[in-house]
């Protein structure tokens, strides 16, 4: 269970930072990076906060993660929760905020 | 020597340690109602800490249409066999349906029938998007001027003379500095204990867990560490949740009603009974007879639910989702396997936590407890921290109108400089033999075996638990050996020591409730049925290094007020 952050797309903003309820992730260059992986919640706060789409989320191999990477894009009352799978198709659900839970 | 940690001292009227549910809210009730200054000291950053980081997605604790708080308290002393504060579960379901209106006044979407009716998922229950559940009460918080929020700072230790509280001791996790709290009362709201036994996943995955991997016991040693006395700490509560991923299973069995199966299709819930206990044994039982693995039969419902089981996990427990979609298989198309967490101390879902009285005071002066690290009030869930918030920040200020100021004494002043020189004593440790996650691994497999965790099928005898009350006592000596290289790694080396005195107290309370009262919760081998002598608390205090333990009679009032102090 963990996050891995991409250096290129990250801007720096330290907003991941701010919501980690375990403030596992440092800035370092002014770069996010995670310091501490293994104690990762997988709360995916992080990647619901940045807004540079740096943040990918995925299953540890030692829980069932094949791989695929999960990160969440913002429009208005919208959670866009994108998926990626390893042979590189996509799934996005779209969540309204406005909505409550069914179940 | 490194340099020294720089000292900052702060003076307030409320400190809150912990910026969870339960702190926040407290803070919230402080402000509106007085002009009185709040501290809440947080160890992460309030916006997203706590239980609620990832969200929820019900409140599970209200009282719907044709229901009553007294309806509450039957089910929930029901649920507990008993061992109960009826004075504490009556005054928290008093407030439950109060503070969800004011929650959704702050902005959280509650889901309305067409007559704009909340929608009951159950007897107790309704829906919500509460993905957002915890910046909305950050939110109210960061806007009040009389709350100041410390962030990133830790509390190890209480000050306290002649049982009165004086304030704090802390540390930030980003700075190098201490910090000194003088405050004219004390709530503690830092929540429960994970992390004392091997967890389910305990390799890369070891924090995929229910409960917060950050929520270490830290409230609960404190206040042994002040004399405070604890109740319960055996209602160890363990979470029946969908394999790996750690996700809920509530959402599935009441959203879509699925039953708890076996391998071979047999609906085993109806032979083991519905208790929140019996719900983990069953599946416990079923795996120990050899008809495991045990699922959720999910493989009934339509494509259409299965859409909706989607998006009601990303809302609290994304990693599910993500599970069906890596896998291929919908829940529609396969059962979803289950299994028991390790066990966890938590006050919110079991009993366990500190002693209050009916106004959430603990047993030393001026110092309250609210949320998952208060005790004898179980079920109380999100709306019982907030609940339990509210009733203690208003008994703060009445007691304001009455209470004469003590000041503080040179001794507390010691005290303070005595943590602080711990500190420094673990900042200054450069060659120790054993690293903090090396006891800490070490500390959770002897609670496995011996203090019956998920490898002994939760289940313990006496010698095992002296076993483990000798392996525990021993790596106790070995963490005052540790060293930190930074203030994270300080933070991590007492995050260690308290749960190595939450699991030496748990194993005290084990042990001496001689009884099997909630299978699985408190599997005593040695004594497999009920016994009605122990129809009582479990109360503990530690004193000289030494936990004592004392049998307290059940509360069947409607108030309670500490009497022999």
């Amino acid at each position: 269970m963990s996050i891995k952050i991409n250096k290129e797309k990250c801007v720096g903003c330290k907003k991941c930072q701010e919501v980690c309820p375990g403030t596992l992730i440092a800035i370092e260059d002014h770069k996010a990076v995670i310091k501490y992986p293994r104690n990762c919640w997988g709360c995916v706060s992080c990647v619901k906060e940045c807004a540079a789409g740096a943040i990918d989320f995925y299953l540890g191999a030692d829980i069932g993660g094949t791989g695929s990477v999960m990160n969440v894009t913002k429009s208005g009352d919208f959670l866009h929760w994108n998926i990626r799978k390893p042979d590189g198709s996509e799934i996005v659900i779209d969540v309204n905020r406005k909505n409550s839970n069914q179940y | 020597m490194r340099e020294k940690l720089q000292i900052e001292r702060i003076e307030t009227d409320v400190l809150i340690v912990g910026g969870g549910t339960a702190g926040c809210y407290a803070a919230l009730t402080v402000a509106r109602n007085s002009g009185k200054r709040v501290l809440i000291a947080e160890k992460a950053n309030m916006k997203r800490s706590g239980c609620l980081a990832a969200g929820v997605n019900a409140i599970n604790a209200y009282i719907v249409k044709g229901r009553t708080p007294e309806d509450y308290v039957d089910y929930a002393t029901k649920d507990a066999a008993g061992i109960v504060r009826r004075d504490l579960l009556l005054s928290a379901a008093r407030r439950f349906n109060d503070v969800t209106a004011d929650m959704e006044s702050l902005g959280l979407v509650i889901l309305k029938d067409e007559n704009g009716d909340y929608v009951a998922r159950g007897n107790r229950n309704i829906k919500i998007n509460g993905e957002n559940f915890k910046p909305i009460l950050a939110k109210a918080v960061a806007k009040e001027e009389n709350i100041q929020v410390l962030n990133y700072v830790n509390i190890t230790d209480l000050l306290v003379e002649h049982n009165q509280v004086y304030g704090a001791v802390g540390f930030s996790i980003v700075d190098e500095k201490a910090y000194i709290i003088e405050a004219k009362a004390v709530l503690v709201a830092t929540g429960g204990a994970a992390g004392l036994y091997r967890p389910n996943n305990p390799g890369f995955s070891r924090h995929k867990m229910w409960y917060p991997p950050f929520n270490t016991g830290a409230g609960y040693a404190m206040g042994l560490r002040a004399g405070a006395e604890m109740t319960s700490f055996e209602m160890r509560f363990i979470a029946l949740r969908c394999k790996d991923t750690i996700a809920p299973t509530g959402t599935i069995a009441q959203g879509v009603r699925a039953k708890q199966v076996n391998s071979k299709g047999f609906v085993y819930e109806d032979k083991y009974g519905i208790t929140t206990s019996e719900r983990v044994y069953g599946t416990v039982k079923e795996n120990q007879l050899g008809n495991g693995p045990c699922y959720l039969r999910t493989s009934v419902i339509t494509e259409e639910q299965d859409q909706q089981l989607l998006k009601a996990y990303l809302n609290m427990a994304p990693s599910q989702t993500l599970k069906w979609i890596e896998s291929g298989k919908m829940p529609s198309e396969q059962d979803v396997e289950i299994q028991g967490t390790e066990p966890y101390i938590v006050g919110g879902h079991t009993a366990s936590g500190y002693w209050v009285d009916t106004h959430r005071q603990t047993t030393i002066d001026g110092l309250y407890a609210a949320g998952d690290v208060a005790g004898g009030c179980p079920q109380k869930y999100v709306t019982g921290a907030l609940a339990e918030g509210e009733i203690a920040a208003l008994s703060i200020l009445d007691k304001w109108k009455t209470a004469e100021e003590i000041p503080p004494t040179d001794s507390i002043q010691k005290q303070a400089d005595a943590v602080i020189q711990e500190y420094e004593k673990i900042r200054n440790t450069n060659t120790p033999v054993f690293t903090t996650e090396e006891l800490e691994e070490a500390m959770q497999k002897i609670m496995d075996e011996y203090a019956g965790g998920i490898s002994s099928y939760y289940q313990y005898n006496e010698k095992q638990l002296n076993l483990a009350d000798e392996k525990i006592e021993q790596l106790l000596k070995l963490s005052d050996e540790i060293g930190a290289s930074d203030m994270h790694e300080l933070l991590f080396a007492y995050e260690l020591k308290e749960r190595l005195l939450v699991c030496k107290a748990l194993i005290a309370h084990l042990k001496n409730r001689k009884e099997t009262r909630w299978h699985s919760f408190n599997e005593n081998l040695d004594h497999p049925d009920t016994d009605s002598r122990y129809f009582k608390y479990v109360n503990s205090r530690l004193e000289n290094g030494t936990i004592h333990i004392q049998f307290r009679d059940i509360v069947k009032e409607d108030t309670y007020e500490h009497k022999d102090q």
